[in-house]
Order: C-alpha cells, then structure tokens, then sequence
C-alpha cells in the first residue's frame, strides 16, 4: 500500500462541499479555454441594449430614463441560459459521464456544481453589462449595496434557469436539444416589460405580462436602479425567481436521477 | 457447464495462486440482466478470489461488458446479486465505488482536460489529500509514459496514450479491485505488452484482484490466473487456461497439402486416437486427445492418398479451440464478424 507521511493512500468519501468543489473546479477551468461560448453572453445584450436604445428612447417620454430602464434586459440577455449543460452531452457521448459515475462523487454534486461554475460565470457578466450601464450615465438609486442586490438578484436568476438546459441535457444527451432550450426564454422575455413600460402594454399582451413571473425579476432588478429600495417589489421579484426555480430544477434533479438510475 | 473443478493443481502450472486465501473479491449469484425481451447475461455466477487475475474471455455481444458495467454499479441487475469487496452492487453502490478502479471499453476521458487535470480530479473525487494527490500522479506518470504531454489537452493523445492515461486514472486510489474492460484494444504491440506487464506487476506486489474483460486469447491466455468463457450471456466454462486447454481443447495436426482426395478424410476420421477432421483454408485439421499418438496413423493415411503432403504440424490446444470447442465458433471468427 502505497503512504504519504503515516497515511495510507486510499479512497475514502469526501465532504459534499468537496465534491462540488470538486466538479465546479472542473468546469471552470474550462472557462478561458473556451472564451468563444462566453463571448456571446457579453455581445448579444450590448447589441440588444444599443438597438433598443436607439429605436426606442424618443418614444419613451421625457418621464421615463429609458436607458435605466434597460439595464435589466440586458442583464437578463447576458445570464439567461448561460450554462454547462453542453459539456454534460459531450461528457455523457464520450463515457465520461460514466467515469464520474463509477466514482463516490454524489450524484447532485454532478448537477449542482456545474451550477455553481455557472453562477460564478454569471457573476462576471454582470461585470460588462453594468460597465455598459454605467458608460452611458446610469446610477442606480440605492448606491453600491443596490448595484450587489441587483448583482445577486441576476446571478440568482441566471442560476435557476440554468436547471432547464440541464434538465435537457440529463434526459436527452443530445446536443441540439439543449441548444433549443433558449427558445424558452424568448416567449418568457418577449411577453413581459423587457423593452416597454407595462403601464404602455395594452390588452392581451398587458395580461399575459402582468402573468409572466419574467416582469417581476425585471421589476425588482429595475427598482434597484431607479425607485430606491421596494420592499415589496423586491420580494414579487424573489418569489417569481424561487417559483421558475423550484419548476427548473426540479425538471433537472429528475432528469439526473434518470440518468443515474441505473436500473434503466 | 464444464466446471474445471480440479483447477487447484493449476497453481503449480504457472500463472498466478487462484486460490489465494481471504474472502472472495467479486462474487455472483444467478445474476441476469435483461434489455426488453433479451437475456444480455443469463444466470451467471462467478467467484473470484482476493489476488486474483480473472479474464472474461468472449466475442462482443457474449455480456461481458454488461456483466462488467454491473459489477461496477454502472447497470442494475435486473435479478440475481452481485458483490464486489464484500460490498452489494446495489444496496451498497457507494462502498463499492470507494474499492474499485474502472476502464471502460473506450477510454472515457474529457478531452478538455489536461492529462494532469483529469488525473489531479480523479484523486480528489475519491478523497485523496493534495500530497497523496501529487504523490500518486509521480507514480501514474511512470505508468502514462507520455512525458511532456501529461500537460497537454486529451484531445490531442493518440489512442494509445488515452488508454494508458484511463488506466492511470483507475489506478489513481490504489483500488482493491481493478476492472479493465478490453484494456488493449487498439494498442501497438509495444504499448500492449506494456499494459500486460503493469497488470501483472499490480497483481503481484499490490495484491491487486484484477477482472479484466477481453477477446484477445493470447491477452486471457497470458495474464489470467483464471479464465470464465461466456457465450450468449452465459459462463460456458471456467477455470486456468492451461486446464481448460487441457481438458476441454484437443491437440491439433495440422497438415499443408496439395491435390483432392476427398475419401482420405473419411479414413482419418476412422483412425483411433482421432475426435475430428476439418479443412480450413486450405489444410486438413486432424483434433485429436493425444496428437502425438495420432500423428503416426495420420501420416500413414495421408501419405497412402491422392494428396501430397508439404507440411505437418503438431500443436497442443489454445483456448482458441476451447472456445471452439464450447460453442461451436472460433472466437477469431465470431471477432471478425462483427
């Protein structure tokens, strides 16, 4: 038996904690290897954040700071969907998957340590966004502890829906699949107040907005910037993230108990 | 199925002590897996000794990885129990999974990962302390013999170099109990024998049980202590190579000729000490349970025909002809098939 010092070197359980650890080390490592999957996190929401700025901020009024306003829709374009879920298809393709699973690692330590890389990614898009926000003369009406509530509330965000790809990614292990996963967020996003006041909203789309749990993380993001601390807004922006991620990951621990179930 | 039961006297044979003392490292009872309607392993039951090298020799689709997969709580039985360690695959999956190391039939590796990354993972997911970490990779690295390229990315390994870093990564936790699943498939010669030579010396001056999964019977032939032939799912025979070969092969005269003569074939088989005869690529194949007594009459009879005889060549059995001999088919050719 090989030792190091007076201690036999053998397997032994590790700590959950270690174990995250463990796989979110993995998953970040990847990260500046793999620059090109990030890159478009940070594009995508300047792009969105300068069009609808230039197309809509003659029409939003002299009451409104449009460009506040549209800070959280940018931030959402850059956390949303932004996951490991992809490297889980290559892993399961490739019998990776199968490796980690003949070793002690505990099975949710596979799922929710990529999530916590993922959070620690979504955090750094954050970064951007606000310098966007910030270039153009935004202030966020609750200083520097709003500026960390929004941070939080994002990563929060980004990390609960994460479980979706996830999900699609345990049940299926097909690539294209989680791809499509985005789409979701497209209806979630489009049908809410991402680019257009609700008081603006008119008829069917004012209603499905106002049942859209999407207008309220908007809502409470948006608070923090331009209305001061909101109790109440703050917490129907919470509740609607704990409700998409108490579907999102429940959808994800399932499909992973699926794929480790080994008696399939 | 033929139960080699006198194998113990195998030992003196060659080959590793079959029979080490201790509780037996892998055992199984009746155990089936089922995929729909098909019986992939059909009431198979094993029992392999603490120390032991066990080759489970069959052609793809026999269920040799599916009853490897099993045993390393990748797949459930679908009835029958197993245990490895002392541990139950099932209700005690964990403890397990902490006494084994694993490859799999293509190297599972992440490509991504630096081979001192993935290797560096796999210590810390089994628990290991960052020296014994760095320790073990000084030992693995002897065994990788890649070098530089330990830190470089998987990808850019030639299969050779996959298979020896899956095989490091399995050895990462000095396990009690190694599986290797067809672990030279894919290799150069040289890269073989040197896999050949790290399981032999694991087994050795570790101790190590090693259950290794292959269609190589030079590969069984060479390593095991023991070997279980499984056809269609199910254990056909069990016990040393040199005993199975003994008891179930027959010595073989193998002779190169030229012309037709169809009736001499008929003679041959009539010739005492003569269990068989065959024409395969173009020699006839004379099985007999003492060659060496057989060889005289055949080559009376031979030489009495219409053929003339270029060669002839007497060999003891391989498992080749066991394999034959159980079901029908030459491994090489089951191999080829598919």
């Amino acid at each position: 038996m090989t030792t190091v010092g007076t201690e036999p070197i053998m397997a032994r359980e590790c700590s959950f904690l270690r174990d995250l650890r463990s796989v979110a080390g993995r998953a970040l490592r990847q990260i500046p290897r793999e620059l090109a999957s990030v890159l478009p996190a940070v594009l995508v929401p300047a792009f969105f954040y300068t069009v609808n700025l230039g197309a809509l901020e003659n029409l939003a009024g002299p009451g409104l700071n449009y460009k506040a306003f549209l800070i959280p829709m940018a931030i959402a374009f850059a956390v949303t969907g932004m996951s490991r879920a992809p490297t889980v298809v290559t892993d399961i393709q490739g019998g990776y998957f199968d490796r980690l699973c003949v070793t002690p690692v505990r099975r949710t330590a596979l799922l929710l340590g990529l999530m916590l890389a993922d959070a620690v990614v979504i955090m750094m898009l954050c970064v951007p966004v606000l310098a966007i926000g910030f270039g153009v003369g935004v202030r966020f009406t609750t200083g520097a502890p709003g500026v960390l509530v929004f941070v939080v509330l994002s990563v929060l965000w980004g990390f609960v829906f994460t479980g979706l790809p996830y999900a699609v990614a345990f049940k299926t292990g097909n690539p294209a699949a989680v791809s499509a996963t985005f789409i979701v967020f497209f209806p979630l996003f489009f049908l809410s107040d991402a680019v257009v006041p609700k008081i603006a909203l008119t008829g069917w789309f004012s209603a499905i907005a106002t049942y859209n749990p999407v207008t309220y993380v908007l809502g409470a993001l948006r608070s923090l910037i331009t209305s001061g601390w909101r109790a109440g807004t703050l917490l129907q922006g919470t509740a609607a993230i704990i409700g998409i991620g108490a579907v999102s990951m429940s959808l994800a621990l399932l499909a992973l108990r699926g794929r480790t179930n080994h008696a399939g | 199925m033929p139960d080699v039961a006198q194998y113990e006297t195998a030992a003196t044979d060659g080959g590793g002590d079959p029979c080490r003392a201790g509780p037996p490292a892998i055992v199984t009872a009746d155990l089936v897996r089922r995929f729909g309607s098909l019986a992939a392993v059909d009431g198979l039951n094993l029992d392999v000794a603490v120390g032991e090298i066990y080759g489970f020799l069959g052609p793809n689709g026999a269920g040799k990885s599916t009853v490897l997969r099993m045993l390393c709580t990748l797949l459930h039985p679908s009835a029958g129990r197993a245990t490895v360690a002392g541990y139950d695959v099932v209700t005690e999956a964990k403890q397990v999974r902490l006494t084994i190391g694993v490859t799999l039939q293509e190297a599972a590796l992440d490509d991504r990962q630096t081979g001192r990354e993935l290797l560096a993972l796999q210590g810390r997911l089994y628990g290991l302390r960052s020296a014994q970490i760095r320790s073990r990779l000084d030992d693995v690295l002897d065994l990788v013999e890649i070098g530089e390229a330990i830190d470089r990315r998987i990808g850019t390994y030639s299969g050779g170099m996959k298979r020896r870093v899956d095989l490091a990564a399995a050895l990462m936790h000095n396990p009690q109990v190694l599986f290797l699943d067809e672990p030279t498939t894919g290799l150069d010669p040289a890269s073989r024998a040197h896999v050949w030579s790290e399981v032999r010396r694991l087994n050795s001056t570790l101790g190590m049980t090693i259950f290794l999964t292959t269609q190589y019977l030079e590969e069984a032939d060479t390593l095991a202590d023991r070997v279980g032939i499984i056809s269609r799912g199910q254990l056909v025979a069990e016990g040393p190579p040199t005993i199975l070969k003994r008891t179930l092969g027959h010595d073989t005269i193998v002779v190169e000729v030229e012309g037709d003569d169809a009736g001499v074939l008929e003679a041959l088989r009539l010739l005492p000490r003569v269990a068989g005869v065959r024409v395969e690529n173009g020699m006839i194949v004379v099985a007999s349970p003492d060659g060496s007594a057989a060889l005289n009459a055949v080559s009376v009879a031979l030489s009495a025909s219409a053929f003339e005889v270029k060669s002839i060549t007497l060999r003891t059995p391989s498992l080749d002809d066991v394999f034959r001999e159980l079901t029908g088919s030459s491994l090489d050719v089951a191999r080829g098939a598919r």
